[in-house]
């Protein structure tokens, strides 16, 4: 292959490592909930989709970017709240299959309701004003906005690491997954932790959707194929863990842009084929435990 | 009326055949009531799988579509009987689901759904990018079948009532097969599997083996819905394959009752009788129905039929 140069590679590099970053704000949503509540939130993709909504009309509406990245994710977050509370909780104790079922008849109705809001066309996604161009990155010009995505990403992280390993919300979060029956003696409202946690999960699933939004097009069916790519995301993390959580999205994003470099046909199945063969070597995902995926 | 649902339930496949066979004219067009027999019979495949098994795959739109795209190419590539194409359908289908089956069963519970779904998302992107053989984003067009003979008897399949009676054929068979399975002793041990999989393993049932088993029957008759449903929309869109595709099963199956024969038939029945009535109010289908299905999974988890049955008090567990 002529022009396969080393500064290419890097380039293809850094870009999966910026589509990375999205897929590991999913993943690590998808897996606070899950390791939580039990709950596999069908919707996740849908709120992805409501974020990256909110976020360019916020953006278009008030031309300040950083006042649209935190109302975005706060808005996201409080219809998780609702969620929970009206919807998902009912169903606890009735079985693992109808949360997810309800969450998925649920992304129907933010589908179509960002359709009746915004129009079926969708928005056209903007890009902050301080971040527009491209900047040397010593092996060549790198969009901007990809490398504020990939620094953004990697402080939302750590503030998440912070929360769980560092302060007391997160022994009480911690403690909760390992098991809620000791914890509810202990006298911690289990059923507010829940909720919170669930919010959370949303909020980062906007946040991600508004961090996005630059890069994709913004359109209310942007979120189906999303979820699924969260998914494979999980599947080859393992469930339940953070850290494959993070690990795994990045792995799946510069695996995407690898074969998008040599096989462009093949970009999309790549990252599927690499979940089934995670599946087949070890099923329980990178760093998940054995047995813990039942 | 006790007795009448008792009976009905006793004689399930004798008892859908003959409603079947005068549905069409209770129905407002022919058109509707040959979708509503293709997706009953995609939604009694899946439920073959969910109802009976417990196992909810999020994949089965995959099967569909197999099971379309085959027919279809079978028909406009290689210009092969249509009989033919539809066993090439199935077979392919069938194919698919040992495949996806294999990969699948490895997991469990929640797990199983979000692996079939990403699994179904490669169906989607292989048939999508084969565009010379798929048509890729335009879907597969000119699956035409005008006429044919059975028997020497000239058929004309364009008339809408002569293609549901034939299409009904198949599901008559399907049904068949579907109820002569679950009666068998593999029935049996698919509902202890559903019930508690640790006990049906320590009875000394191949727990793995039948799973994988009944993935592939379950994914062969999703294949011949999908097959039907090319020769009777003469094209096959590539929103088939879409994991949204294989949550209306899950709706159908949901609303109508899992677990029961009929049920995901009669969900099938009302979702998209509906969405022929809604949609000449509104353009927000999807919404009205994720409403909907959101009602039903909160307050009657066990879907009309089900409850119908329920407040029977008919088990139809047994026969």
């Amino acid at each position: 292959m002529t022009g396969l140069t080393f500064e290419l590679l890097c380039m293809q590099l850094l870009t999966g490592i910026a589509l990375g970053s999205i897929y590991a704000l999913l993943a690590l949503g998808l897996c606070l909930i899950f390791g939580m509540l039990n709950v596999v939130n069908f919707a996740h993709g849908a709120f992805f989709m409501v974020g990256a909504f909110l976020g360019v009309y916020f953006l278009g509406v008030t031309g300040n970017f950083w006042f649209s990245l935190v109302l975005t994710p706060l808005l996201t977050g409080c219809l998780g709240l609702v969620t929970e509370r009206f919807l998902v909780r009912p169903l606890y104790g009735r079985g693992l299959d109808y949360p997810l079922l309800l969450t998925f008849g649920l992304s129907y109705v933010l589908i179509e309701l960002m359709r009746i809001t915004f129009g079926i066309e969708g928005l056209p996604s903007i890009t902050p004003d301080g971040l527009k161009g491209t900047v040397n990155v010593g092996i060549g010009y790198f969009p901007k906005y990809r490398l504020f995505l990939i620094a953004a990403t990697a402080l939302i992280v750590l503030g998440i690491w912070f929360l769980i390993q560092k302060t007391r919300y997160g022994l009480i979060i911690k403690a909760g997954a390992v098991d809620q029956e000791i914890v509810k003696v202990l006298g911690v409202d289990i059923a507010k932790v829940w909720l919170l946690v669930f919010g959370l999960g949303c909020a980062i699933a906007g946040l991600s959707g508004i961090l996005a939004s630059p890069t994709r097009s913004v359109n209310p069916e942007m979120g189906v194929p999303i979820l699924a790519e969260s998914f494979v995301v999980t599947v080859v993390g393992g469930m339940g863990s953070p850290v494959g959580a993070v690990v795994a999205g990045l792995l799946v994003g510069i695996v995407y842009s690898m074969t998008s470099l040599f096989y462009p046909d093949l970009a999309e199945l790549s990252i599927f084929v690499l979940m089934a063969v995670v599946l087949l070597i070890r099923p329980q995902g990178l760093f998940g435990k054995a047995g813990a995926m039942g | 009326m006790n007795s009448f649902f008792q009976l009905i339930t006793q004689h399930r496949v004798l008892a859908s055949t003959l409603f079947l066979a005068v549905f069409p004219f209770i129905m407002p067009y022919e058109a509707l009531a040959v979708n509503i027999l293709i997706f009953g019979l995609f939604a009694m495949g899946f439920n073959l799988l969910f109802g009976y098994m417990g196992l909810l795959s999020f994949g089965h739109a995959a099967f569909l579509g197999i099971g379309s795209y085959l027919t279809g190419i079978s028909i406009v590539h290689y210009e092969l009987g249509w009989g033919t194409a539809i066993i090439v359908g199935v077979i392919g289908a069938a194919v698919g689901g040992l495949i996806m089956g294999f990969l699948a069963i490895r997991t469990r519970g929640i797990y199983f759904s979000m692996v079939t779904l990403a699994l179904g998302q490669i169906v989607y992107y292989i048939f999508y990018k084969a565009e010379s053989l798929t048509g890729g984003e335009n879907g597969l067009r000119g699956v035409r079948v005008d006429s044919f003979n059975i028997f020497g008897i000239p058929v004309d399949f364009l008339n809408p009532l002569i293609k549901y009676y034939i299409i009904l054929f198949f599901v008559v068979i399907a049904m068949w097969l579907i109820s002569r399975i679950l009666n068998s002793p593999l029935g049996a041990v698919m509902e202890a599997i559903r019930e508690n999989e640790k006990r049906a393993a320590a009875c000394g049932f191949d727990v793995a083996k039948t799973k994988l088993l009944v993935f592939i029957l379950s994914a062969a008759i999703c294949g011949l819905a999908g097959s039907l449903r090319a020769l009777h929309l003469s094209i096959v869109p590539i929103d088939s394959l879409n994991y949204l595709q294989s949550g209306q099963a899950v709706m159908m199956s949901i609303l109508g009752g899992m677990g029961t024969f009929f049920g995901p038939f009669v969900g099938a029945a009302v979702m998209l009788y509906l969405e022929d009535v809604v949609t000449t109010f509104t353009k927000y289908w999807m919404a009205v129905i994720g409403l909907i299905f959101m009602f039903f999974v909160l307050f009657f988890p066990k879907g009309i039929w089900g409850t119908i049955l329920s407040k029977l008090q008919i088990h139809q567990d047994s026969k």
